[in-house]
């Protein structure tokens, strides 16, 4: 056994996955622009995509803004920097945590959903039936969740950042003695632009990573149940690592702003 | 041999045509040619290549060479708008009925109209119905789901959308499997006669020999990846072909070897 082979094996594995993957983006973005446009196919995928999971996303993240809230009174207050609770977890929640859990959660419950939609319609033949009928299969299935994914995720972690603060607004103002008033001036005070861009500009990339590897994985599943929950596995392991993956980049190249 | 007879170009005509998955030889050297009006249906057991034959004409799969012509015109090498336009001209009836289970049963056979052809929905619905009704189902079902039909149904389902757009080309993929005896005549019985009135060509592929002597008037047999008996429907009884005659008397001796393990 060559240590040497297998290792080389699984790096040319992985350089013809990201080919593969990265032609099946190209193909799907250049639909975009490439009458017809399933208007109505992408408005259906921002309900399911976006608005089902405002319970989900805002849910998680008021939670997540009343914990962070906790946890960093309990460090500021050991050098009597309470006052700075507000905007800390502001710039947390609208910079980092916002985009960073939506983008987790919408990953658990889209990527899946539509890896195992398109898995399933591929082992019944029905992406094929798709193409039998002149109808582009990337076009008609990919283009649209890719559109729907990237234009809904922005809005939804923008509903996602109000929420988180509010969380952190009811955490201070209940358990940590913090008024009311002061807490939201500070909190309004500290709110600059660039945080909540950031975040925004964020989402919108995590959205895509969410609907890429889902399509992705669902139209190259094949044989049966057992691929199409292969399949499934596959999209939201591979999109909950790529999102954290793009942050980290991400939030290297927004950092200056 | 008959396309050469009949003197005009073929319909559709498969000459060397291969295909392998890795190590498998799927297709080595498929050669087939099937005059316009006929209906050939092609037989052979499971694994020998039948349905990847149909998904290379149907530009599904790409063979690895080979070429394959319909009305007399290279198509293995189309892409884009000139292989939609060239895929109009087909309808298929998929084994599992492949029917869009997000959509009703009527939007299902008008789906080929709406998209393919940018038809309004009305119109489509309209013609849609009309189809339904040719293959005996009222418009009582055009509203249902396809998760509601039975087997038998979905098929007619698949088959009023096979045939919506008028295709000049129908392939039906393994017509009567999964139904019952009775049923797989009836689907049977409105193949032969949809092939009939509408003058179609008509490519099945089964291994259902019942069903085969039914809907053709042409037989080829596949085996590993070859063409290696076509003749006449009416012949198929004589064939002289070993092969052919094992397999439709359903035998398990002669000269084709199930790879079974033990």
């Amino acid at each position: 056994m060559n240590i040497f082979a297998a290792v080389g094996r699984v790096f040319l594995a992985f350089l013809a996955v990201t080919g593969r993957v990265a032609l099946f983006a190209a193909e799907a973005v250049s639909h975009c622009v490439r009458p017809p446009i399933y208007w109505l196919l992408i408005l259906k995928q921002m309900l399911r995509i976006g608005y089902f999971s405002l319970p989900v996303v805002g849910l998680t993240a008021f939670f997540t803004g009343a914990v962070l809230a906790l946890q960093i009174y309990k460090g500021a207050s050991r050098y009597g920097a309470e006052s700075f609770v507000p905007v800390v977890v502001l710039i947390g929640i609208t910079r980092e945590l916002g985009p960073v859990i939506a983008g987790l959660m919408v990953a658990g419950r889209v990527a899946a959903a539509i890896a195992a939609e398109i898995g399933t319609m591929r082992v019944t033949e029905q992406i094929d039936a798709l193409t039998t009928l002149s109808t582009n299969p990337i076009k008609y299935l990919v283009t649209p969740r890719l559109i729907a994914a990237v234009v809904s995720m922005p809005i939804l972690v923008a509903i996602a950042d109000s929420i988180g603060v509010y969380g952190g607004y009811v955490a201070s103002t209940r358990s940590l003695g913090f008024n009311g008033s002061v807490y939201m001036n500070n909190t309004m005070n500290g709110l600059t632009y660039d945080d909540v861009s950031s975040g925004l500009i964020k989402a919108a990339v995590f959205g895509f990573i969410i609907a890429l590897m889902g399509c992705y994985n669902g139209f190259n599943s094949k044989g049966g149940a057992q691929g199409v929950g292969n399949a499934t596995t596959n999209a939201v392991v591979a999109a909950s690592i790529l999102i954290l993956a793009a942050n980290f980049l991400l939030t290297n190249l927004l950092f200056s702003r | 041999m008959s396309a050469m007879a009949a003197g005009g170009t073929p319909k559709v005509e498969l000459r060397g045509v291969k295909k392998r998955f890795g190590p498998k030889i799927v297709l080595d050297g498929v050669d087939l040619s099937i005059n316009a009006g006929d209906s050939l249906v092609v037989i052979g057991g499971s694994g020998s290549g039948k349905s990847v034959t149909i998904k290379c004409v149907l530009g599904i799969i790409r063979p690895d060479a080979g070429s394959i012509k319909v009305d007399g015109e290279e198509v293995t090498r189309l892409r884009g708008a000139k292989r939609d336009a060239y895929l109009r001209k087909f309808g298929m009836l998929f084994q599992g009925g492949a029917l869009f289970d997000s959509l009703p049963v009527w939007e299902n056979v008008a789906f080929g109209l709406i998209q393919g052809r940018g038809l309004s929905r009305a119109k489509a619905r309209e013609i849609a119905l009309e189809k339904l009704g040719k293959v005996g189902l009222g418009p009582e079902v055009a509203n249902l789901s396809p998760a509601e039909l039975s087997g038998g149904m979905q098929k007619r389902v698949g088959l009023a959308r096979a045939i919506a757009a008028d295709p000049e080309i129908i392939f039906f993929d393994e017509p009567t499997t999964g139904l019952d005896p009775i049923m797989a005549d009836v689907i049977n019985d409105l193949i032969a006669s949809t092939v009939r009135d509408l003058g179609v060509t008509a490519l099945s592929i089964t291994h259902d020999i019942a069903s085969a002597r039914k809907i053709s008037n042409r037989i080829a047999m596949i085996f590993k990846g070859k063409i290696i008996w076509d003749g006449a429907t009416k012949n198929i009884d004589h064939s002289g072909n070993p092969y052919v005659d094992q397999f439709i008397h359903g035998s398990a001796q002669g000269p084709i070897q199930m790879e079974v393990r033990r």
